[in-house]
Parts: C-alpha cells; sequence; structure tokens
C-alpha cells in the first residue's frame, strides 16, 4: 500500500449515457465525496480477480455540486485496458474505486473572472466543459469562447447542450472545428486549431483572457506555442495533456 | 523510453504526489535549480512509470523531482529544485 492521505473511495454508476460514437458520460454516486472545482480531476483504479490493478485519470466534467456528485467522460483507446472496460463491462448499479479530487493548478471557478479562453482538443473538451457548466449553474456572466476541435462530427461530445448554451446568448461562445472533413451544411468552422484561428476567434491579448489548453501533448503544445506568438502572457496560459499512459501505473 | 514518447505534465502525476505533499501538488511553485525557471508543479514535463516519476523543466530539461510510490513507501529526490513555493488558496488559481 501507498501512504496517501487521498483516500480511495466506492463510487457506483449511477448512469451512463452514449456522448459520440467513441465516448459515453458515466456518472457517478460518491458517498462522501469532498466537492471539486471546476478543471479538476481524479484517478480511477481497476483491480482484476487475480489482484492486477489498472489506475487512469479521468477529467471531471460535471460542474461542482451536481447530484449524481460526478461525471466522467470515457472516449475509447483502441487496445487500451481501462476504457473498453469502462464502455463496454460497466453497468448502472456496478461499483468503482476511485480517489480525487486531484490538481488545482488546472482549475477556474465563478468569481475567478475573464474572459475566459477555453481550448480543446478531442476529450480534451471535458475539463472545459465543468468550467462552462459551472458558470451556466451559478448564473456567472464571464465572457466565455470554447474553440473545441474534433476529428468528425459524430465524435463532438456535448454538442446539443453547447449549442443550447450558446443559443443562449447570456455571453458564451462556441466555435466549432472538424479536423477530417465535415458533413453537408456544417456551418462551423474546419482544420486543426492554429494561430489563424485563434487571431480570429480568440480574444485578442489586450484583453488578457484567462486561457486554458486541454488536449492531446502534441495538440496542446501547438496551441500553447501559437497563442503565446499572439502575445498571449504565458502566465495567462494554463495547459493539460493527456495521452496513453498505460505506463504510469 | 523512447524517441517517440510523449511526455504528459505535472497534472497527471498529483494523485500520486498527494501521498508526500500538505498542498495541493500541482499549485506548488518548483522553481529549477539549474535556469532558475519558476512555476507551478502542474507545468512540468512528467517521464516515468509504475516504479517511480519524474517531472523535468520544461525549459531546460533539468530532473526537478524525482518521486517513487513502489511497495510501501512513498520518496521524493528533490534535487534539481532550488526551491517550493507554496501561496495561498487564492493565490493558486
Amino acid at each position: 500500500m501507498t501512504p496517501t492521505h487521498l483516500p480511495w473511495r466506492v463510487a457506483t454508476v449511477a448512469a451512463a449515457k452514449r456522448e459520440s460514437v467513441r465516448a459515453k458520460a458515466i456518472l457517478l454516486d460518491v458517498p462522501g465525496w469532498p466537492g471539486h472545482l471546476a478543471g479538476q480531476h481524479l484517478d480511477l483504479r481497476l483491480t482484476a480477480d487475480d489482484g492486477y490493478q489498472a489506475q487512469r485519470s479521468y477529467s471531471i466534467s460535471s460542474a461542482p455540486a451536481g447530484r449524481p456528485q460526478l461525471e466522467i467522460t470515457v472516449e475509447r483507446v483502441d487496445d487500451g485496458e481501462v476504457s473498453p472496460f469502462l464502455l463496454d463491462v460497466l453497468r448502472e448499479g456496478d461499483p468503482i474505486e476511485l480517489r480525487g479530487p486531484i490538481g488545482g493548478y488546472f482549475a477556474w471557478m465563478p468569481g475567478d473572472g475573464g474572459p475566459l479562453l477555453l481550448v480543446g482538443g478531442g476529450s480534451g473538451v471535458a475539463p472545459l466543459m465543468a468550467m462552462v457548466r459551472a458558470r451556466t449553474r451559478s448564473g456567472d456572466k464571464t465572457p466565455v469562447r470554447l474553440l473545441y476541435s474534433a476529428r468528425t462530427v459524430d465524435e463532438l461530445l456535448y454538442r446539443a447542450e453547447l449549442e443550447e448554451l450558446a443559443a443562449a446568448g447570456d455571453g458564451f461562445e462556441l466555435i466549432m472545428t472538424l479536423t477530417r472533413g465535415a458533413p453537408e451544411g456544417w456551418t462551423g468552422e474546419q482544420g486543426r486549431i492554429d494561430r489563424e484561428m485563434l487571431a480570429a476567434r480568440g480574444f485578442p491579448p489586450d484583453r488578457r483572457p484567462r486561457i486554458f489548453v486541454c488536449g492531446p501533448t502534441p495538440f496542446v503544445e501547438a496551441c500553447a506555442d501559437a497563442l503565446v506568438a499572439l502575445g498571449h502572457e504565458g502566465g495567462r496560459i494554463k495547459t493539460e495533456r493527456f495521452g496513453p499512459t498505460g505506463d504510469l501505473k | 523510453m523512447t524517441d517517440e514518447f510523449i511526455p504528459l505534465d505535472g497534472n497527471a502525476a498529483a494523485g500520486r504526489l498527494a501521498a508526500l505533499f500538505a498542498a495541493e501538488p500541482t499549485t506548488i511553485v518548483i522553481t529549477c535549480e539549474s535556469c532558475g525557471r519558476e512555476g507551478p508543479l502542474g507545468t512540468l514535463k512528467l517521464y516515468g512509470g509504475a516504479m517511480g516519476m519524474i517531472l523535468r523543466c520544461p525549459e531546460c530539461g533539468t530532473a526537478n523531482l524525482r518521486f517513487s510510490d513502489a511497495g510501501a513507501r512513498a520518496t521524493m529526490d528533490l534535487r534539481g529544485s532550488s526551491r517550493l513555493t507554496v501561496y495561498g488558496a487564492e493565490a493558486q488559481r
């Protein structure tokens, strides 16, 4: 046993709903959950009958203080050892071990100020979704722009909810881009998020936005470099990388 | 580690580091002993695996923190960091 003051807890799956062709949102009831900040993550642990354990980190995509307490969004990793179990085997009512909340650097809560520029690649939108939901739930009016990149329209997460929030016209703006072709009638952007798109659709540096970038490591590094090149202060750009962490215990 | 290895960052290390840090790990500001860069632990580059983790300075690549939690002990080697700074909860965000 590793010494820790972050205890493992047993959560119960309250619901699992399909979010895209590759992902599900999994809602969890967690007795004694201490609450979380938008942007934080948790560690999830699976134990096989023979004692073998696999552990992964998942961003929390729900606003704080909801019920069930937590939502995580799980996207299928081809040849993964955890995501296929979570997507194909786990059922409502099943127990699952987790610990958290974890993090504090990559976090934003209503009242922290803005404007807020959120840049997400693939399932990297999950912690940004928690920020958007926290803002909505609290009635906060911080101007927010979410630049969200997915490969195809079928892989977009939370699309209906995001479009509904953007339609409310309360200062939340949604810019979606598809990198592997768009269906007929697509009115969003196409192609990767790059310096030009960040200049055209993000906030200008003189508005001093707080910026959160989350996605696969190459996506995060390309976006962060482009933002710095545009004149945004490095200290206002917060990044979180994710990727295959099979070797991380 | 291969040439294709793409490092994550200190955010991914925080669950395990909580075994040794009293403050929330990702917001602790680490000063690199080699180049003097100061930044939250969440911004460091993460290498390593089940036996241990190495967090490196994103500017100069110096190992700022080595952490092992194999077996029943957790241990940290901070050679490579000249300073750790913890700010108040309000200043952390």
